[in-house]
């Protein structure tokens, strides 16, 4: 008996279930019962957080720093200091490029000095007319790629201009521009050094890990404290968020190489630095190219967050169209985000694939061929908006900046569809939604609820133990006992039970599409590339189908979250069912297997380990995603992390918080990881 | 050691290795030290060291092509890679020029590197990201040649390999044996003295591998540089070397011309590798020549002493007398006997069947 316990595990799984059952029929659920809940005995963690953040900003290292109004020096704390120029700095950069786009005098005051220029409304400094920054961004496209590149990227201006959204699209712009080169450059570095130093890549390895999973809002109160509000704490935010994946690409791409890459660059003279910058990381750039379209993704994905902390521009618009459930609006919104998204993308692609021609003998205007065209746009652009100026004299100048909200707008057609679908399935949705709740929502959020924390233990420990030994016990126990001792245990369990029902739902949808569609090569295409079309959209962008029709509730969450989350399950699955060599699937034609035999025998074992790993990223996804639910009001912990953003004490409960959804990732990840590399290990994959 | 050798001794070698030790592992240092210089395999790997190279010391002289020649873990790679200064040697020195390289701060290794040494890469290691006329440029380039400059010899050399009319291709556009010309050009882009080939024909097809080896040999031919080569393949060691280094576990067993290699070998470890080998396809005729001797009977037939043996046998065995030897000249030095041709080629054979027999 205990001899098969030892060998068959899907037995010590029965017996786990058995244990866990009769765990919560024993406990009984009451205050003082330990084995019920256990005592918050990190409560006041928070509170500490809070207070020792509070000190380094405030109190912590005073320096003397000359203050011009009282023409005396003056003891401030030195991380102040620190923080308000970095703020300065970056508020200046993402000023300087909004300007380039929109006008203003900003940065010119900031460098002279001279305040007559924000006094006297003629010395502002003109915006572009849209059309010249359409055509020029157009040029840009051709020059770097061709036709078909400068068409997306006129395209792309245009939209925004004619769905007046110009002058929060360039804002967005602006705050990206900047942000994304600053995570780039942040994540290359820092991956470059990880690569030089063993201890460095030790150190990282985990902050990376937990900083992936850690849901966005969680940084935004420290942020806030640190920075203040405005455009720069959202970018700074959208740094922290963006660079990981960087950082983890960079070095992956460096690791990689073969050895005889760097040699032949030191063969061939080169320094240091030459050697990095011309040898190690060109040949790596396909990951770090990989790592650059993440970022650009990431940045755009974080505009509505940033928004939240002061950020402007269309993620401001965006949430404020879906709390009006104006659902046209934030439909056309969100197409700007993706469009800018894929525009930026492409182009940074296209600036690493550029190629010279060192030979053609060009005369001066081939040489400055793009300059000179820009030269035409700009001045035909400019002669259009006078032109423009006398024609709308009364109206606004539709050649000059088109005004927010002032263009076209294709609101009311979505409206229409909405009430109209609203109109005919009002019954069949709202009975739907009803059975949803009611008979599948509802009860499982009370059986996790009903979960005694020793039984909850018991069970998660247990499968870590059975899967991957002590040490993979111990840790998702660890990861849970810091959730359990703060006392949000009951709000973790809601977000696990959301989590865990759409990477149910997901898995299965994800598992199915992506094997049925991998039977044939034009249909795996075609899925790769919803694949990749889904993963551009914020994540934001899914909550607009779902709100038109179900509302604000758990199901729009849940459903918004299925949505996100299949996409790593379906690639992944994909993946998987390509690796598996031809040769195997031809061993099992000769040995006379049917369709199904060979699904099951064969294809789903050697796959098994890319789906695991798949499932891990729909964990994370969906993790991810259960927070932004909290924006259409669910009531877990990402609902109290949104409200730590207004509390004034809120940085220590927004880090545990952001702590305890990452640990709840975290534990899962241990587990079906470890998973998935020992299938690969039997499998001789690894 | 041959005659040439010897006769150069008072010239400078261009390279010089003595008694170099390449030991990988933490405590390397330590445990050569405690050895005293006697390193064993076995000893060493118990205590977590790799020996790479073993107490090897040989010179390599002014146009001439040296071969090391050895399996995979032999320690031949690593042995070039020692004298390039991409490894650094344990213990022993290592001279180019006379100058001991050992000794060089990085910007003098540098230095040494971007004007006097190039390399070729068994698996070609060209930059993906460019092109092939901006990978032979490169290592101009990182010099500081002007972009003009460096791509108007980059065009030259791209000519030389024969690569005409691909210079924008990519990498990935290229077959194998076009992305290793690409690397020979790169490799030869700043006119190094010193040439280090690192099995560069060993990903290749047969056929192609045939056909850049007469390539290899053609360049060489015009270019004259010294080189250094490395080979897993005895074959194309014979073919091409001036004189081969055969190394095991990180010993150099024999360093000699291919055809007292294939003559006289060294150890059983080396005798194993001539055995099969045809000897007609690797032997000169100077190897079974006679000394001339004026009274003898010869016949109208003369041939070169460079001749490969295989190229002249038919003619000279159908010959009842003795055949002439003429060097470079055209002046008689040996005398050719059809019965020890036939002794040197097949005898050795003959005996060791006589030997199976038994």
């Amino acid at each position: 008996m205990i001899e098969a316990l030892r060998q068959k595990k899907h037995l010590q799984f029965v017996l786990l279930l058995v244990i866990f059952v009769l765990l919560c029929l024993i406990i009984t659920p009451s205050e003082g019962n330990w084995f019920w809940r256990l005592p918050p005995l990190i409560q006041k963690l928070p509170g500490i957080i809070t207070s020792s953040v509070d000190y380094i900003m405030f109190d912590w290292w005073l320096i003397d720093v000359w203050d011009p109004d009282i023409e005396d020096y003056e003891e401030k704390p030195m991380m102040n200091q620190f923080t308000r120029s970095a703020s300065g700095l970056i508020l200046f950069m993402i000023e300087f490029v909004r300007e380039i786009f929109l006008g203003g005098v900003k940065t010119i005051v900031t460098f002279s000095g001279w305040d007559w220029a924000t006094e006297n409304e003629w010395a502002r400094w003109p915006a572009l007319p849209w059309t010249v920054v359409a055509g020029g961004a157009a040029i840009l496209g051709y020059a770097l790629q061709g036709p078909r590149l400068a068409l997306f990227v006129g395209f792309t201006f245009v939209y925004i201009a004619v769905f007046g959204q110009w002058e929060p699209s360039m804002e967005t712009l602006s705050f990206v521009l900047i942000a994304a080169p600053m995570a780039v450059l942040l994540g290359l570095v820092l991956g470059v050094w990880a690569f030089k130093s063993k201890t460095v890549e030790m150190v990282l390895n985990p902050i990376l890990n937990v900083m992936q999973i850690m849901p966005h809002f969680s940084y935004l109160v420290p942020v806030v404290v640190f920075f203040g509000i405005g455009d720069h704490a959202g970018a700074i935010a959208t740094v922290i968020f963006a660079t990981p994946p960087m950082v983890r690409l960079t070095l992956l791409g460096l690791k990689k190489l073969s050895p005889e890459v760097a040699e032949a660059g030191l063969m061939s003279g080169c320094n240091n630095r030459q050697l990095l910058f011309k040898v190690l990381i060109p040949t790596a750039r396909r990951d770090i190219l990989i790592g650059v379209n993440q970022v650009i993704m990431s940045c755009l994905a974080m505009v509505v967050i940033a928004s939240l902390i002061g950020a402007k521009g269309l993620g401001n618009n965006l949430l404020i169209a879906l709390n009006q459930l104006r659902i046209g609006l934030a439909l056309e919104l969100g197409v700007c985000i993706v469009l800018i998204a894929i525009m930026l993308d492409r182009l940074s692609l296209a600036w690493a694939d550029k190629q010279v021609d060192y030979f053609a003998d060009l005369s001066f205007v081939e040489r400055h061929k793009f300059s000179l065209m820009f030269g035409v746009v700009f001045v035909v652009g400019v002669i259009l908006a006078l032109i423009g100026s006398l024609v709308f004299k009364e109206d606004f100048n539709y050649l000059y900046l088109i005004p927010h909200n002032k263009g076209l707008t294709t609101q009311d057609f979505w409206q229409a569809g909405v009430d109209w679908i609203w109109d005919t399935f009002f019954y069949a949705l709202k009975g739907f939604n009803e059975w949803l709740i009611v008979q599948v929502l509802v009860p499982v959020k009370t059986a996790y609820l009903a979960m005694p924390v020793f039984a909850t233990f018991v069970l998660t420990m247990g499968i870590g133990y059975i899967v991957g030994g002590v040490r993979v016990g111990l840790a998702v126990g660890g990861f849970l006992l810091f959730i359990a001792l703060t006392e949000w245990w009951d709000r973790a369990l809601i977000t696990a039970y959301l989590m865990t029902l759409s990477v149910l739902i997901s898995t299965a949808i994800g598992i199915a599409a992506g094997t049925i569609c991998s039977q044939h090569p034009v249909s795996t295409r075609i899925m790769l590339t919803i694949c990749d079309t889904f993963q551009t959209f914020p994540s934001f962008i899914y909550l607009i189908p779902v709100m038109m029709l179900f509302g604000v509730t758990d199901t729009s969450v849940l459903i918004a979250i299925v949505v996100y989350a299949t996409v790593p399950a379906t690639r992944y699955t994909i993946q998987g069912m390509l690796s598996v060599p031809p040769q195997l699937q031809e061993a099992g034609s000769m040995s006379g297997v049917s369709r199904v035999q060979r699904y099951l025998s064969i294809e789903l074992p050697m796959a098994f380990p890319h789906i695991a790993l798949g499932i891990n990223q729909t964990v994370v996804f969906a993790l991810s995603m259960v927070i932004i639910g909290a924006l259409i009001g669910t009531d877990d912990l990402g609902q109290l992390i949104l409200k730590s953003l207004s509390d004034k004490d809120g940085v220590g409960n927004g880090l545990v918080l952001g702590l305890c959804v990452a640990f709840i990732g975290l534990a899962i990840d241990q587990v079906l990881r470890t998973w998935a590399n020992q299938r690969k290990k039997a499998l001789g994959l690894a | 050691m041959s005659t040439q050798a010897e006769t150069s001794t008072s010239v400078e070698p261009v390279i010089r290795c003595d008694s170099v030790y390449m030991i990988f592992g933490d405590n390397a240092h330590s445990m050569l030290k405690q050895a005293n210089g006697v390193v064993d395999h076995a000893k060493f790997h118990e205590a977590g060291c790799i020996v790479g190279v073993n107490n090897a010391s040989f010179e390599v002289h002014k146009g001439e092509l040296l071969i090391i020649m050895g399996l995979s873990g032999s320690g031949k790679s690593t042995l070039m890679r020692c004298i390039a200064r991409l490894n650094e040697a344990t213990a022993g020195k290592i001279y180019i020029d006379g100058e001991d390289i050992l000794s060089m701060n990085d910007k003098q290794l540098i230095e040494l590197r971007r004007s006097k040494m190039g390399m070729v890469f068994q698996s070609f290691a060209l930059l993906p990201h460019k092109t092939v006329l901006e990978n032979i440029a490169f290592p101009l380039q990182v010099k500081g040649v002007s972009t003009e400059d460096s791509m108007q010899r980059a065009k030259e050399m791209v000519d030389l390999v024969s690569l005409t009319g691909r210079e924008n291709y990519f990498p990935r556009q290229l077959s194998g044996g076009q992305q290793q010309r690409v690397g020979i050009a790169r490799s030869l882009a700043i006119e190094p003295d010193i040439w280090f080939l690192d099995e560069p024909f060993s990903a290749l097809d047969p056929l192609i591998r045939k056909e850049m080896q007469d390539e290899f040999l053609r360049l060489q031919d015009v270019l004259g540089k010294t080189i250094l080569f490395v080979t897993h393949d005895f074959d194309e060691a014979l073919r091409l070397a001036d004189r081969i280094a055969i190394m095991k576990d990180g010993i150099i067993e024999q360093l000699d011309t291919p055809s007292n290699i294939v003559l006289n070998p060294a150890t059983e470890y080396v005798r194993k590798f001539t055995e099969e080998v045809p000897r007609e396809k690797v032997l000169k005729i100077e190897a079974v020549m006679d000394p001339y001797d004026p009274n003898e009977d010869f016949s109208d037939l003369k041939v070169q002493k460079d001749a490969i043996i295989e190229t002249v046998a038919e003619d000279v065995l159908n010959t009842d007398k003795a055949v002439a030897v003429v060097d470079a000249a055209g002046e008689i030095v040996g005398a050719l006997h059809a019965s020890h041709i036939v002794h040197v080629l097949f005898g050795g054979h003959a005996d060791d069947a006589a030997e199976k027999a038994s």
